[in-house]
């Protein structure tokens, strides 16, 4: 028996739980189907940051446009996931690097955004009294902060099934196809069949594009992260550098977040991560620099959750060029997470009103002509 | 014996020095495979020889005589050459067999060809009311003291809980001069009859004798309480006593000190750290890896030996050991395989050595009570996170352990869950009214053992490290 809906959802990350949730917010019934369950990869283990700093500008809108429901992420979905707005700063850590900042900050303002903000030594160590003394300044995002992903991920998905989305975990969509008009999707022994299907299936998303004709410029990839003992609180924002592969971000509880996009190796297929500790290694060398605080904590975590990057780092988001009701959303290469909530409602409107007054245009996987492949 | 592994590369890692640890590498050196073994304590022999070359303890009664089985293998073990690193505690394995250690406060990688795991056994969570209390030890640490240093209790001491090491270790604070003030035995009444069936194999077992007369011996100084069917250590701040409840009646006793003990379970943190696959265990009430009869995992070189395979004891530890290191020369060095032990010889060894096994796994098989805490029980103690506010995230959509990291702390803090993950899964599993196998478990990454930022960041960079650096 096939299942009639109005839209499927395959992949139950925080992207694919966000549009469930604002489908049913329009008024429509969708069905979201996650393989694994919601959060299981990228999106439930990512280094929760809530961040337009430093952004593509191709996706600073959409990046914009979430920043306002996080601000009001209880509303939403009953639950405060844990966000906090302290704020997220870029250190240069020499002149160099500030030129850089500069001169970002300066054409972001021509094109009127104004969320970054160039600051220098003396407000860095305002901020961040921790940095060395010899960085020269950098950026600050002030509205900027961090959540829990997992929390996050798993409230977006409660209350899309709370408002009326069937969820079916541990079982992965097949034999998706269109016919008479309809998308059909497999799961286990049902089926559903929905007008609209929105591919959200991050590090297996690509695999769907390409099935259905429209092949991306994709890869898997899995950055690492860590996460620290307990030590005497430090530092508030959200720190990351402008020179090398470093993000840092203490917690309430005390315990240290140390990313930066330093890779392991996926394998996708068993849904599985091998660390590469030489590269981790590097990261704590970084830490071991700019913070001695944090010399004597200890490592007692360190992981890879599994994504999809695109090579231009841009995610591909919006209608099929190819398939009537066909939408994607997937690709947001290692800085989903903020866009998560803003990205559901924005696909929302495009499925229901077929517009959106947030600009995406530069998003769509229609920039990938075959013959860039 | 050395303090750093003198190269990169091994035919065999063998990770700790208890019995089949021993035994494995014993078997490869023997074999001419460049073999080292890695072991976390401080002299070789793991829990049940720990201490065995350096223990103060001289009269050999007091440790019983299966104690210094262990000598004779350290012996087999240092004749051959195989390079042994104490106090080195390894962090990370993975599909690649690589192996992240940490010697002396300073870590390094070594690679194998073939792995063996033997990391033994751990003490079963006893999540009891107030179990968290200064003055409640598990009898574990309690016989750690009591092997290395001689140390045994002299406050009001009660011992509690179930299982062979209990007797054994009441024994042993006894012989050496130690105060237990009474028994207080939670060994289900309804287990005697379910193991019935394997009392045959038992009666004829080398466990049956020896275990008879620890009982004896034990109950002829002490007081016992069988039957006990609820616990829990009371305090403020620290244990001053325990409260019971045997035939239906409740009785309260101070103390000083609690032991608990419920039973030993395999130490598969490592193994599953490294991807192995592991399956729940009904009667042993535990997740072991799958593995073939030679003991290999679902990772290509990597074997598991002893305890860490699931329980078996000691003496099956040994030839448990034995037989991996086997099936692994023979991988490697079908020639020298040759003039090893012929399998069926060895596997004739185990079927004696596993011998009433199941008669003791269902006899002390722990009853839910004392596995399955309620209320305000802590659960996590890292996190402080209580069964009630697990059972409230499950009532909430957390559907296994993974999952509840969306609700709760649990196994989030320093132990990771190491500590913890039986009492989740399996209180996750009867609230959800599903089986320990699909309700899971967590998934447990490295370090398995922390490691210091500054111990990470002194890691020697690579060779590919210095070309980027050179190239700019």
């Amino acid at each position: 028996m096939t299942k009639t809906v109005d839209a499927i959802v395959v992949g139950g990350g925080i992207h694919g739980c966000s549009t469930a949730l604002h489908l049913c917010l329009a008024g429509l019934k969708p069905v979201l189907i996650e393989k694994d369950y919601a959060g299981r990869h990228a999106s439930g283990v990512n280094a929760g940051g809530v961040r337009q700093l430093a952004r593509n500008i191709p996706e600073i809108p959409l990046s914009i446009r979430s920043m306002v429901i996080w601000e009001k992420i209880t509303e939403l979905v009953d639950d405060d996931c844990s966000f906090e707005s302290h704020g997220q700063v870029l250190v240069a850590e020499n002149e160099d690097e500030l030129a850089v900042c500069r001169a970002r900050v300066a054409e972001l303002n021509a094109l009127g955004f104004t969320h970054e903000e160039l600051i220098d030594a003396a407000e860095l160590r305002r901020l961040v009294p921790a940095v060395a003394d010899t960085c020269p300044g950098g950026v600050v995002s002030r509205r900027d902060g961090a959540a829990n992903p997992a929390q996050t991920t798993t409230a977006f998905r409660r209350k899309a099934e709370q408002l009326g989305a069937t969820v079916r975990e541990g079982v992965a969509a097949t034999n998706i196809r269109q016919s008479d008009g309809l998308w059909h999707v497999d799961v286990a022994s049902e089926s559903f069949a929905a007008p609209v299907l929105v591919n959200a299936a991050g590090a297996w998303a690509g695999k769907i594009a390409a099935a259905l004709g429209e092949p991306v410029p994709v890869e898997t990839v899995a950055p690492m992260l860590m996460i620290t003992s307990r030590v005497p609180h430090f530092i508030d924002p959200v720190v990351i550098l402008r020179g090398r592969k470093l993000s840092f971000k203490q917690f309430k509880n005390g315990t240290v977040l140390i990313g930066g996009g330093h890779l392991a190796t996926p394998y996708q297929d068993r849904n599985e991560t091998v660390l590469d500790w030489k590269r981790l290694a590097v990261s704590a060398r970084t830490v071991f620099e700019l913070f001695p605080v944090m010399r004597s904590a200890t490592i007692v975590r360190a992981w890879a959750g599994i994504e999809a990057k695109m090579k231009d780092d841009l995610p591909v988001f919006g209608a099929s060029s190819r398939h009537k009701g066909l939408y994607h959303q997937f690709g947001f290469s290692l800085h989903g997470f903020q866009l998560g909530p803003g990205a559901g409602a924005v696909m929302a409107e495009l499925i229901v009103n077929g517009g959106t007054r947030t600009r995406v245009s530069d998003l769509g996987i229609d920039r990938f002509h075959p013959s860039t492949l | 014996m050395t303090t750093t592994p003198s190269r990169e590369n091994y035919d065999f890692v063998v990770i700790g020095a208890g019995p089949a640890g021993l035994a494995a590498a014993a078997t490869s050196a023997e074999a001419g495979l460049s073999t080292l073994l890695l072991d976390e304590n401080i002299g070789p022999g793991g829990q049940v020889f720990r201490a065995i070359a350096s223990t103060p303890v001289t009269a050999r009664e007091q440790l019983g005589t299966d104690y210094w089985v262990g000598a004779d293998l350290v012996q087999a073990l240092r004749a051959g050459n195989t390079e042994v690193v104490q106090r080195a505690t390894v962090w990370s394995l993975d599909r690649n067999l690589e192996i992240g250690v940490s010697i002396g406060g300073g870590s390094s990688f070594v690679k194998a060809r073939r792995v063996i795991l033997a990391t033994g056994a751990l003490e079963r969570p006893f999540p009891i009311p107030g179990w968290t209390l200064p003055g409640v030890m598990t009898a574990g640490a309690a016989q750690t003291m009591l092997k290395s240093s001689a140390l045994v209790p002299d406050g009001r001491t009660v011992i509690a809980g179930q299982g062979p090491l209990l007797w054994l270790l009441a024994a042993q604070i006894l012989r050496l001069g130690g105060r237990i003030d009474r028994i207080l035995d939670t060994t289900e009444r309804g287990n005697y009859f379910a193991a019935l069936p394997h009392a045959f194999a038992f009666l004829t077992s080398p466990y049956f004798a020896k275990g008879l007369a620890l009982m004896r011996e034990v109950r002829a100084k002490v007081q016992v309480v069988s039957g006990v069917a609820e616990l829990a250590a009371v305090g403020d701040g620290q244990l001053a006593s325990v409260s019971y409840v045997a035939g239906g009646k409740r009785e309260t006793i101070p103390a000083d000190l609690l032991l608990l003990h419920q039973g030993v379970v395999p130490n598969v943190n490592l193994a599953m750290a490294a991807g192995v696959e592991h399956r729940w265990n009904e009667l042993q009430l535990c997740w072991s890896p799958v593995l073939d009869a030679s003991g290999n995992s679902s990772i290509e070189g990597i074997a598991i030996a002893g305890d860490g395979a699931g329980i078996g004891g000691a003496t099956a530890a040994v030839v448990r050991g034995r037989i991996a290191a086997r099936a692994a020369v023979e991988a490697l060095a079908p020639v020298a395989a040759a003039k090893l032990p012929p399998l069926a010889t060895l596997r004739a060894e185990l079927a004696k050595a596993e011998r009433g096994r199941a008669f003791l796994d269902t006899l002390f098989r722990p009853s839910p009570q004392f596995r399955i805490p309620s209320g305000d029980t802590i659960v996590c103690r890292c996190e402080e996170v209580t069964a009630k506010d697990i059972l409230d995230a499950v009532a909430i959509g957390a559907t296994g352990p993974n999952q509840l990291k969306a609700y709760r702390r649990t196994g989030m803090g320093p132990c990771q869950g190491r500590l913890c993950g039986l009492t989740v899964t399996e209180l996750m599993a009867q609230a959800r009214a599903k089986s320990p196998q699909e309700i899971g478990y967590y998934r447990l990454r490295a370090p398995v053992k922390p490691i210091t930022l500054a111990e990470l960041a002194a890691v020697p960079k690579s060779e590919d490290d210095v070309k980027a650096v050179v190239r700019g």
